[in-house]
């Protein structure tokens, strides 16, 4: 502001000199920052909200998606996201109260609470990396028919869900590879499956004990399990085996189910992994002393608004596609 | 920047002695909101998931509204909203809020639409 021309008047509403809002230029700008890009995660949710009204009896249940916690076996829906959600909220918490201790000029204090910061948001990244490695690799396995529906597999005794392993007989056969040497057009071949289809509608053939779920939910809100006859007449449209989630088809119903699932966790999380780099930054200048020097601590507060932001996001991701 | 603080919460019923007590105080509140719609995610209470408002499921508006809740305690009291001068509040929270509510209307309603032209039309979609 020193550079602007001085009329005389210090307070000139015309030469800036008064502020109607009350905040510095940095603040109002993290402002117009946040408030755009809250509504380019809105336009995202918005987006997935009409794909999930569109496809709505055929919807994957995201309890029956998200089961896994690191280090345990079993099937526990939802505790881990209500964690991960924990500590970035906790997160949160440590950066407000960095904001408030260069209030305060406390430096020691400031560099802590970052510190603490910097690693509930590194905890946080890990956790969503390790969550999307599972989501790709996936769990049971499924089959997709003609029309790009998954048919899934249940045990009629207990109920649980079958992985394909537990059913599919092994057929023996060789499979010609194509090679670069034999021929002018060659392309890398995507990796196989565990099983191939054969296998799969063999070993459901000669199980009487499974059957087939399919994507669409019946009146109670669970998707719909056909009795053994209907299972083998299903079966006849499969065409293909999915294990795990890309881009183009996942294991778990509908294929835009896993697309949604990449882009709005994928840019949150690179959302989180901008914030943490942000935050190791603040947290360096607040060592070296550059806040002390500058006598204040008002980029700690500016960083903290983009970081209170991210956790913000998280909070209606962990709604929408989690708990509704 | 603000160096003053507003201390109490749930429109003054609740007061804090410090900001740092405030900033535990609203901590609680969001860790207790999170459990309670975690609880319910996992029980689904089948008097909540039967019935339903407006299309929706009882317990789905319950998660929005807890969320929209979460939301208003960390905008006002993470990123100190409290304390902006209530122009600068109202111009960050307004302008989204109305373009946001207008984009999820019209999207929903085409979607709902698309669905009945899925589910009735005489083109088969699942073969």
């Amino acid at each position: 502001m020193d550079s602007t021309v001085t009329t005389g008047a210090e307070e000139n509403v015309w030469g800036g000199g008064n502020r109607p809002l009350g905040a510095s230029y940095g603040k109002l700008m993290m402002w117009f920052f946040i408030v755009s890009d809250a509504l380019t995660f809105s336009g995202f949710l918005a987006a997935y909200g009409f794909t999930r009204f569109k496809f709505m009896e055929t919807w994957p249940i995201a309890d029956e998606v998200f089961t896994h916690v690191p280090f345990f076996h079993g099937i526990y829906p939802m505790y881990y996201v209500a964690f991960m959600t924990f500590v970035l909220i906790m997160s949160s918490v440590t950066m407000v109260l960095a904001v408030d201790a260069g209030h305060k000029m406390k430096q020691n204090a400031v560099i802590w609470y970052m510190f603490a910061t910097v690693l509930g948001g590194a905890v946080f990244v890990g956790s969503q990396a390790w969550e999307w490695a599972t989501f790709i690799k996936g769990d049971y396995g499924a089959l997709e028919t003609k029309g790009g529906r998954i048919l899934q597999f249940v045990k009629a005794d207990t109920g649980e869900r079958a992985a394909l392993a537990d059913f599919a007989s092994v057929i023996p056969d060789e499979r010609q590879e194509h090679e670069k040497r034999n021929g002018v057009w060659y392309y890398e071949e995507k990796a196989l499956p565990s099983f191939s289809l054969n296998e799969v509608i063999a070993g459901f053939e000669s199980q009487p004990n499974i059957l087939i779920r399919t994507e669409v939910l019946n009146e109670e809100g669970h998707k719909t399990l056909l009795s053994r006859e209907e299972s083998l007449e299903k079966l006849k449209s499969a065409v293909q085996v999915v294990e795990g989630a890309n881009l183009i088809q996942n294991e778990y119903g509908s294929r835009l189910f896993g697309d949604f699932f990449f882009f709005i966790t994928g840019f949150h999380g690179f959302h989180v992994l901008t914030g943490v780099f942000i935050n190791i930054i603040i947290f360096f200048n607040a060592i070296v002393g550059t806040y002390e020097r500058r006598g204040h601590y008002e980029m700690v507060e500016k960083v903290g608004l983009y970081w209170h932001f991210v956790d913000l996001v998280w909070v209606f991701v962990f709604t929408f596609f989690y708990l509704v | 920047m603000a160096h003053e603080h507003k201390l109490e919460i749930f429109r003054g019923l609740l007061k804090f002695k410090s900001n740092v007590s405030k900033i535990w105080g609203v901590l609680i509140f969001l860790s207790i909101i999170t459990i309670v719609e975690v609880v319910l995610g996992i029980i689904k209470p089948a008097s909540l998931t039967g019935n339903f408002f407006l299309g929706m499921k009882l317990l789905n508006w319950i998660f929005i509204i807890l969320t929209v809740v979460k939301a208003y305690y960390i905008a006002w009291d993470f990123m100190h909203l409290r304390d902006e001068k209530s122009s600068l509040r109202r111009a960050i929270v307004w302008t989204p809020i109305f373009l946001v509510s207008y984009l999820i209307f019209i999207l929903l309603v085409e979607a709902d639409y698309i669905h009945n032209i899925y589910r009735d039309g005489f083109v088969t979609w699942n073969f």
